[in-house]
This record gives C-alpha cells, structure tokens and sequence, in this order.
C-alpha cells in the first residue's frame, strides 16, 4: 500500500527508517510543516519526498495515497481526520486524538483493520496496556489498573508535552476497553537524567481474593514473548512480584497487588535506544499497518 | 490593616497527607482549617500529596476523595483561601474544572526543576476558570539559577500569577536558595515564592534566607507535618519571623496552639530527622520517597539507606515511585547472589 507519514518529528522520522525496511508498505512522502525540520532534510537523503505542506499536501495528492500515519498531535489529527476518511484514506492515529477505535498490537490487532481511522493509543498505552491484559486473562475481573511511565526528558517532543491529558486519559482508557481492567489509572514522568533514562514502565493490577497467583505471574511472562516479536527491547526489568496489602483501590478493596516492572529498550533507528517510547509506538504502528495491508491483499484475491 | 512582608501558604493537609500515608477524614480537614484560618494564614492548599489524582497504588490511595475534603475545607473557611496542587501527568484540567466548582481560589501547577513546558495547559486552564495560577517548579536543587529562571520564564508566559521554587528532596543550602531567588526575582515581573523541607535542618532559615532575597510567598505546614523529615513548620517561621520584625499577619501563638494541640496528636510519628530523612536531603532524593521506601525495605529485606542511596544515583525524580521497588528487588537480588 502506498502510505505517507504526516510528522516530520521524532516519532514521524522513526517511523520513516523503519517503514522504508517494509516489503508491504510503500512510502511516498514525509510529510512536515518545517522545511528546516532535521525529520525532512533526513527524508530528502533517504530519497523519500518531504513536502511541507502538512495535511493540505496529502488531501491534494489523495489519489496518490492509500493509507497515512499521523504523527503531529492530538489537536491536528482531530481537525483532519474526517477529511482523510472522505479522501478514502486510511487513518492510522499515533496522537492521543483517539477518534477510531483503539488498537494495542499484542491485545486487538486484528479487530479493527477494516476501520477508516485506527488509534494507537499512545507509547506507554502500547506497553503497558499487553501486560495489564495479560493479568485479566489469569483471573476472573480485574477491578483495578494502573500505569506508571517515566520517559527520557530528550524523547518526549513538544506533541507529547502539550497532550500530556491526552496522554493520561487515553492510556487510562486502554486499560479498561482493551486490557480488560474496571477502573484504572495512567501516570507519565518525564526524567531530564543524562543520560538519558531508557523508557521505563510498571504495571499495578488489583488482584481480588481467590486470584491463581502463579496464573498470573505465567501470564506476564508469556506476554513479554508476544511484544517482543515486534518490540525486540521490550523486557521485564525485575521479576513480576505479588505484594501483600490490603489496597484500597477505586475499584473495590482487594487483597494483593501485581507489580510489572517493564524497560523498553529502543532500536535506535531515529534517535538514540534510550527512547523505547518511540520504538514502541513505531513498531506497533507498522505491525498494525501491515496487517491493515495484509487484509486488504486478501481482500482483493476474494 | 497594614500591609504584610510575605503571604503565608500552609500545605499541611497537602503535603502534610504524605507524612500520614494520606489517611485525612473531613472532621480533621475542618479542625486545622479552622486553625489555620483563625491565625490569620492567607493561603490553605489541600489535596493528596502528589497532588489532584495522585491516589494511586504508586503513591498511596486517599481514605477519603480528596475532593470531599475540598469541599469541606471551603465551606469552613472564612478569610483564607483554599488552593490545589496538580502535577501535569498525574492530575487533569477536569480536576482543576471540578475543585473549582467547589471553591477552589488558587491552583499550583507542578513541574520538574527542567519540565515547565508541560504546564501550559493547565496553568491556562486555570487562568480560564479564574484562579490564581501559581507556577511550582519541584526539586529545584537539581537545576542552576539560569536554568530555573529559563523555566520560570516559560510559566510566566503560560499566564503564571506567581512563581515557587520547591525544594522537594530539602537538599538546598541557604547559599543554594539565596542564588536561585535572586536570579529568579531579578529576571521575573511576577512574585516568587520558596518551598523548603527541612532535611538538612535548613527549612526555617532558608525560608528567611528567601524573603531576604525578595520571596514575597513562603510555604510551611503545621509541626512541620509532610514529606521526608517535614516542612518548613509554619509557626515556627511565623515565629521567627516575628524576631526578624517580618510582618506576616499571622499569629504565630494561635499556630503553636494548632500544631500542638490538633496536628500533633494525629499524626503517626513526629518530623525528626533520623538517617533515611536526612539521606534524602544528602542524596537529594524526593521527600515522599520515605515511607514508600521503608515499606519496600521491610517486604524485601534490603537496607532503606541503601534503597535511597541507589534512587539519587539514578537521579530519579519526583512521581518515580514505582522505581523504589524496582532499586529494592535489584538489591535483594544482588545479595541473594552474594550469599550463593
């Protein structure tokens, strides 16, 4: 499928390196609004367009394109999301806009791949989201989630910094519909260390009385081999660990706690392998537009 | 009435909620604002002590919606008025939306000493529900005077009314606090004011050391109740106060009175300054790392002084409560191998 990528920042240009690797997808431009932006000049060496047009480009050359990657914020996807779905592009959403339905690689991939617009939540949402639902799978309801993420101060650009709710709310939302949690909770630090922190992200899951213990923690475990077939970084930093409390959770009290203690370490293909945050979310945008590309291949053989 | 030197903002049944594991009722909301409002304190700021939203497994669940407590503490006030804190990244702008319904006169917008850019919608969402929005810059100690400024002036821009620098981890020196006020007050139009914890025993000193410099907003709490080995203690800086001839406006024997006979009877230890407490101020560790970690040290039978030894190491910051069980089981790990 013909693709273009909408963002010529930090997520925009990975996604850039990455989807020129592809066998399915074919990348006809990078689109910016800066024709200064290092994510431009990056594209015109590798030999991809860079037009900095922004969206307006994309709409002009609609016959030319089948299927975007947004990587601008929140606040421009929702202005141009409705012009994509009537241009008959589809839409796959890296801001936190959250207008199509959601998607987390390792949970619902094959769910919505006839949808218009696909969102993928958002960085911590695709790490942590798999693990909470791993949880969920183990026992009978999970009243409780929560996420904690710390990112390096240098990979969080300014998209991320003005949607810091977005953020928030749409990772919190992914736990409940996709992860399969109650109530729940999201959480993002940003860590100015140098050097700079590889992204880290703990999972808290409420585990009511009567829950299999060890079900849980084999779970876990078998998550981590799942994301790791797309993320390679991905990985249990400590063991996953039951703690005793009680815990007064909105969900209800419970008993116990899982503790998820996760390290995303990135690819390094854009910037540096401290920022897993991008890699995750890249890695999954491709997993999920390939699979877009994929049903639409057999599709047309039907 | 004559005018006042510096405005008094008491965080007690904020940041004071760390040091009781944030276990507030209303019955005890309405007697320290009483309290407080009766001594002539001009500011009174509640929430859970990460702020709106911060009950969490990570912080600590609230035995009480803070936003009942809120609304209790506003229907009791009489001349103070009540603000919030929130951390971009744990509370929301519906947050702000909603204690403002509630009466809410005064938000503080927390950030990182390096991350004011994360503020801007929320210090605006907040000028837009028509409070005063009071930028609060965390673990100062970690930035340089130009860079606290470079940040300060982000928040100004936001439509910040007043500027804090926290001394989150009471890491600071009076030479610390007296270099990054001057250079904030010289660079600023808007009022600064100074936060300080007392784990180097410098609280009320550095406070002084503030207003000296040109602080016009001081924060204590009551018996100095709140992260790591407390606050500045409000009647203590109103005392002292008093002997430098500050005019606070406040009665420093109405807060004595408070401290003593309300705060200290409810709370589960008094502020000393024991190892773990003065460590953080060493290491410059974030103040509520404290009982977290000494609840991590007693599960998995590690030293807590090493716990928080190894996190100011790793330069985490303040929210990174989840890495104190990460640096814990790392620990019990690397002994279990030890003794193999």
């Amino acid at each position: 499928m013909r693709c273009a990528i909408i963002g010529s920042g930090n997520i925009g240009t990975d996604l850039m390196i990455k989807m020129l690797r592809s066998e399915v997808l074919e990348l006809v431009a990078l689109v910016g609004i800066d024709p200064q932006s290092d994510g431009l000049a990056r594209a015109r060496s590798l030999g991809v367009q860079g037009p900095h047009e922004g969206p307006q480009w994309v709409l002009d050359h609609a016959s030319e394109i089948d299927m975007i990657f947004d990587a601008t914020s929140a606040y421009v996807h929702v202005r141009h999301y409705k012009q994509y779905a009537e241009a008959g592009i589809v839409a796959v959403d890296l801001t936190p806009a959250a207008r199509g339905p959601k998607v987390i690689a390792a949970v619902n991939l094959e769910e919505h791949l006839n949808s218009p617009n696909i969102n993928m939540v958002t960085c911590g949402g695709q790490a942590t989201t798999p693990m909470v639902y791993a949880v969920r799978r183990a026992i009978e309801t999970l009243p409780y989630a929560e996420m904690v993420s710390t990112i390096a101060s240098k990979s969080a650009g300014p998209g991320t910094r003005q949607n810091i709710d977005e953020f928030t709310k749409t990772t919190s939302q992914a736990l409940r519909e996709i992860g399969g949690a109650e109530t729940s909770k999201a959480i993002i630090v940003l860590n100015p260390a140098e050097p700079p922190i590889m992204m880290r992200n703990t999972v808290f899951a409420a585990l009511p009385e009567g829950s299999d213990h060890s079900a849980v923690i084999e779970s876990i475990y078998a998550m981590e081999k799942t994301v790791q077939s797309y993320v390679p970084g991905y990985h249990l930093k400590n063991r996953p660990v039951i703690e005793a409390g009680p815990f007064k959770t909105p969900g209800g009290d419970v008993p116990h706690r899982a503790v998820v203690l996760l390290e995303v370490e990135g690819a390094g293909d854009y910037l540096p392998a401290y920022a897993g945050n991008l890699d995750i979310m890249t890695a999954a945008a491709m997993k999920v537009g390939e699979a877009v590309a994929a049903s639409r291949v057999s599709e047309a053989r039907l | 009435m004559t005018t006042i030197d510096y405005r008094l903002i008491d965080s007690t049944l904020r940041d004071g909620s760390h040091a009781i594991s944030h276990q507030y009722y209303a019955e005890d909301v309405i007697r320290i604002v009483k309290g407080l409002d009766a001594a002539g304190v001009q500011v009174i700021e509640i929430a859970h002590g990460d702020g709106l939203g911060g009950s969490s497994f990570n912080y600590g669940f609230s035995a009480v919606p803070e936003k009942e407590l809120i609304a209790a503490a506003c229907d009791v006030t009489d001349q103070a008025k009540i603000a919030c804190l929130l951390l971009p990244g744990i509370g929301i702008v519906d947050d702000l939306r909603e204690v403002g319904a509630l009466g809410v006169k005064v938000a503080r917008i927390a950030t990182h000493c390096t991350e004011a850019d994360i503020s801007e919608q929320h210090i605006k969402a907040a000028k837009e529900l028509g409070m005063e929005a009071i930028g609060f810059l965390m673990m100062a100690h970690m930035n340089s005077p130009e860079g606290l400024v470079e940040q300060a002036l982000l928040m100004q821009s936001y439509g910040a009314d007043t500027l804090y620098i926290a001394d989150s981890a009471g890491a600071m020196t009076t030479e610390d606090v007296r270099r990054r006020v001057n250079a904030l007050v010289s660079a600023l139009e808007i009022p600064v004011g100074v936060h300080a914890h007392n784990n180097l025993s410098m609280a009320v000193a550095n406070s002084i050391a503030a207003y000296e410099e040109g602080a016009v907003n001081l924060d204590g709490t009551s018996a100095g109740l709140g992260a790591g080995a407390g606050n500045c203690p409000t009647e203590i800086l109103a005392a002292v106060s008093t002997k430098y001839g500050i005019n606070t406006g406040v009665d420093p024997l109405k807060l004595m009175d408070l401290a003593e006979e309300i705060v200290r009877p409810m709370m589960p230890r008094q502020q000393v300054i024991d190892r773990a407490g003065l460590i953080l101020g060493y290491a410059g560790v974030y103040g509520s790392f404290l009982l977290h970690s000494q609840r991590a040290a007693e599960r998995y039978g590690v030293s807590q002084a090493e716990i928080l030894l190894e996190l100011g190491r790793r330069k985490v910051v303040g929210g990174q409560e989840d890495m104190i069980i990460d640096v814990a089981l790392e620990l019990a790990r690397k002994h279990a191998e030890q003794e193999v």
